[in-house]
């Protein structure tokens, strides 16, 4: 996994909530079988004008200039401010693919849905909660400010805005050290193979019926 | 000390390992697989030279993007028109064959949307812990396991270690009393959950349903409503196992036997939370106060009783709320304070895990038996979770009820519910939906979903328009 230690970017707008995990990246881009390549249709119903689809020609496609990430001001943007709630709905890990191949590292929002906020980290991004109020007031600087930029330290778990100050988050020690680290969070689990085996056994012997059956 | 919740015996009986950092390792039991979320993670295993920890724990089926039409099913998976669904489900295949996995495939008698068909053949069993990648996953705790949705990363994980890094959750009880009046469903009642926690209302959160409405219910109702906890926030529904559920699961084809089933429903029994167990979370709800529910907005919270009209911006004194109000009303092409009878409807898609399984089918059936779609209506779907509910239901004749009346009767899958396939909405179009999200273009580009019960769906299919099934009940 990519190891994420501090970053530095341009901040971009998501200004609504409860954004699910099909306004981030629509269905029919579901069908792939490769990890990588969703950037493109990221917010796709949002982005474009027309109705997308898989394997198409993206690069002709007519743009919606209502939404904000096709604003000159908001090109090559990495850190994505958002609302409530944000990547609610569908457990696709096809969001997270969407939004770091399109260039994101961070998130910042109050809120997310369990699912997809597991998802980023193991993604090798970093989605932040703030309270609501300092969220709110980067909305407002961003808004005034073109080129408004973040600097996110996850060892030091601060941001650091452009006047000097900074803003502490809070972050889950494992998940910080995954990502400090890079680390695969199966060869971690696989450090445990004879706690895993152990309990298998015992398992077995209490509950057999969930062995075998299905073979 | 306070006793234990399920929640907390299913965790406590599956903890392998606590890490130092407060999360722990958990065993799972069952790993449910379908082609959208798993292609992924295979080639993840590949690429780092794994293998399967335990192939006996995993099942896999075809549901997602597959073609309901008859027609185009009978040619098997190289008829399969779109070519890139094609890919995925021969994707899936292959990864099975190759694994050893087994697969109910597209055509096979077993084949069917992934949460119809693990309790239908005793794959999910009370007591178990079950993933899948699949936000609805939620669906199998009605049968007293622990069940969430996972991401394609966490597939990969359980498939190489048969265990999830997980953090415990909260204890949510919502406790319906009381009982249901008639034409009000399982469907109603967690549509009302929803609609007065909001869909962030359980983040974080396991819940247990429960109370006499629950207790009331069928197995079937059960997973109907445990399935849509994840459209309240939270990952994890679950029901209590009692001898409905006892009964549901004896004989069903993966289910234990003989000795094994006596030791197993011994072991079942223990499987509810203690009287004196503690909640972090209490939310109670009157059966009686529950009616037919129709949501009309772009999120499963904004669901009102089918005699409301839609809310009035204007009303709203939150200004964010009200942003959220008037930018559904437009998306959904509605007026302030219009009726939610006067909607027409285009469509209706009577299908889903949410409520496609035989009991489902009988309730729109005996609403369409005798009936017409109205002319207005252009297409009514009806699509069986899997092939043995299919078959059932055509032993039963439902599905000459259905044609008789003018709907389609079609081949198991998710169809609209998602509209991966064919199936799906035209821009604009209102469709009265059974299944459990009603976010912009989830059932196609610019549709718009209400979701209702199956009863409320054939009700709408026959009067053109939303209206409350209850009149019909008192026609007939
Ligand atoms: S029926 Fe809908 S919600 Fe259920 S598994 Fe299929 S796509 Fe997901």
């Amino acid at each position: 996994m990519k190891k994420f230690t501090t970053h530095s970017g341009l901040v971009a707008p998501m200004d609504r909530a409860n954004v699910d995990t099909d306004m981030i990246i629509p269905k029919q881009f579901l069908k792939s079988i490769k990890r990588s390549g969703f950037g493109v249709n990221l917010f796709d119903e949002l982005r474009y004008e027309d109705e997308g689809l898989p394997d198409q020609d993206n690069s002709q496609r007519p743009l919606n200039m209502d939404f904000p990430l096709n604003w000159p001001r908001y090109e090559g943007a990495s850190i994505l401010l958002a609302r409530d709630n944000f990547g609610c709905g569908s457990s696709r890990e096809h969001a997270p693919w969407a939004l770091e191949d399109y260039g994101f590292r961070v998130v910042i929002a109050p809120s997310y849905a369990d699912i997809f906020f597991n998802n980023c980290f193991k993604n090798g991004m970093l989605p932040i909660i703030l309270n609501e109020e300092i969220v709110n007031d980067l909305f407002v600087e961003m808004n005034e400010q073109e080129g408004f930029s973040l600097t996110v330290d996850l060892a030091a778990q601060t941001i650091a805005r452009a006047n000097g100050e900074s803003i502490y988050f809070e972050v889950e020690a494992f998940r910080k050290k995954c990502l400090l680290d890079g680390l695969d969070e199966i060869g971690l689990t696989l450090q445990h193979v004879d706690a895993i085996k152990g309990f298998e056994q015992n398992w077995k012997q209490s509950c057999p019926w969930l062995f075998d059956a299905l073979s | 000390m306070a006793g234990k919740t399920l929640y907390d015996k299913l965790w406590e009986s599956h903890l392998v390992t606590e890490l130092n950092d407060g999360s722990a390792l958990l065993y799972i039991d069952r790993h449910l697989l379908h082609e959208v979320t798993s292609p992924q993670a295979f080639e993840g295993l590949r690429l780092a030279n794994r293998q399967p920890w335990r192939i006996d724990a995993n099942l896999a089926t075809a549901d997602h993007n597959i073609s309901t039409e008859t027609t185009e099913r009978a040619g098997g998976v190289q008829a399969i028109a779109d070519p890139v669904s094609r890919i995925q489900v021969q994707t899936l295949d292959d990864n099975c064959a190759e694994y050893g996995i087994v697969e109910h495939r597209m055509n096979d008698a077993g084949q069917g949307i992934v949460h119809v068909i693990g309790p239908e053949q005793g794959a999910t069993l009370p007591g178990m812990t079950l993933v899948c990648g699949d936000s609805h996953t939620a669906t199998h705790g009605a049968l007293g396991a622990l069940a969430h949705g996972i991401g394609t990363s966490e597939v990969e994980h359980v498939l190489a270690t048969q265990c999830l890094v997980s953090q415990k959750m909260k204890n949510m009880l919502v406790r319906v009393d009381g009982e249901l009046g008639a034409g009000v469903t399982a469907k109603d009642v967690v549509l009302a959950v929803i609609g007065k926690i909001g869909t962030a209302g359980a983040n974080g959160c396991a819940i247990e349903f429960g109370g006499q409405v629950i207790r009331d219910m069928t197995v079937e109702g059960r997973m109907t409503v445990c399935n849509m906890a994840i459209e309240a926030g939270a990952r994890v529904g679950m029901v209590a196992v009692d001898d409905k559920t006892i009964d549901y699961v004896k004989g069903r084809d993966y289910a234990p036997k003989g000795d094994q089933w006596t030791a197993a429903v011994s072991a079942w029994q223990t499987l509810h939370s203690d009287a004196d167990a503690e909640f972090d979370v209490l939310v109670e709800l009157q059966g009686e106060d529950i009616e037919p529910q129709v949501s009309w907005g772009t999120s499963p919270e904004m669901v009102l009783p089918v005699g409301a009209r839609v809310p009035d911006p204007e009303q709203i004194t939150d200004a964010n709320k009200r942003d959220g109000v008037v930018r559904a009303l437009d998306y959904m092409g509605l007026q302030p304070d219009q009726a939610l009878v006067d909607i027409p409807v285009d469509r209706v898609f009577i299908g889903s895990c949410t409520n496609s399984r035989i009991e489902d089918l009988r309730a729109a059936a005996a609403v369409a038996e005798g009936r017409q779609v109205a002319e207005s209506v252009k297409q009514v779907l009806i699509v069986p979770g899997s092939q043995a509910v299919k078959k059932q239901a055509e032993a039963e004749g439902l599905d000459k009820i259905f044609m008789a009346a003018g709907m389609d009767w079609r081949e198991p899958g998710c169809s609209m519910c998602l509209a991966m396939n064919a199936d799906r909405l035209g821009t604009g179009e209102h469709c009265a939906s059974t299944s459990n999200r009603n976010f912009e273009g989830r059932q196609g580009n610019g549709g718009r979903t209400h979701l209702v019960s199956p009863a409320m769906a054939a009700a709408a299919a026959v009067a053109g328009h939303f209206i409350d099934v209850r009149e019909l009940m008192a026609e007939a």
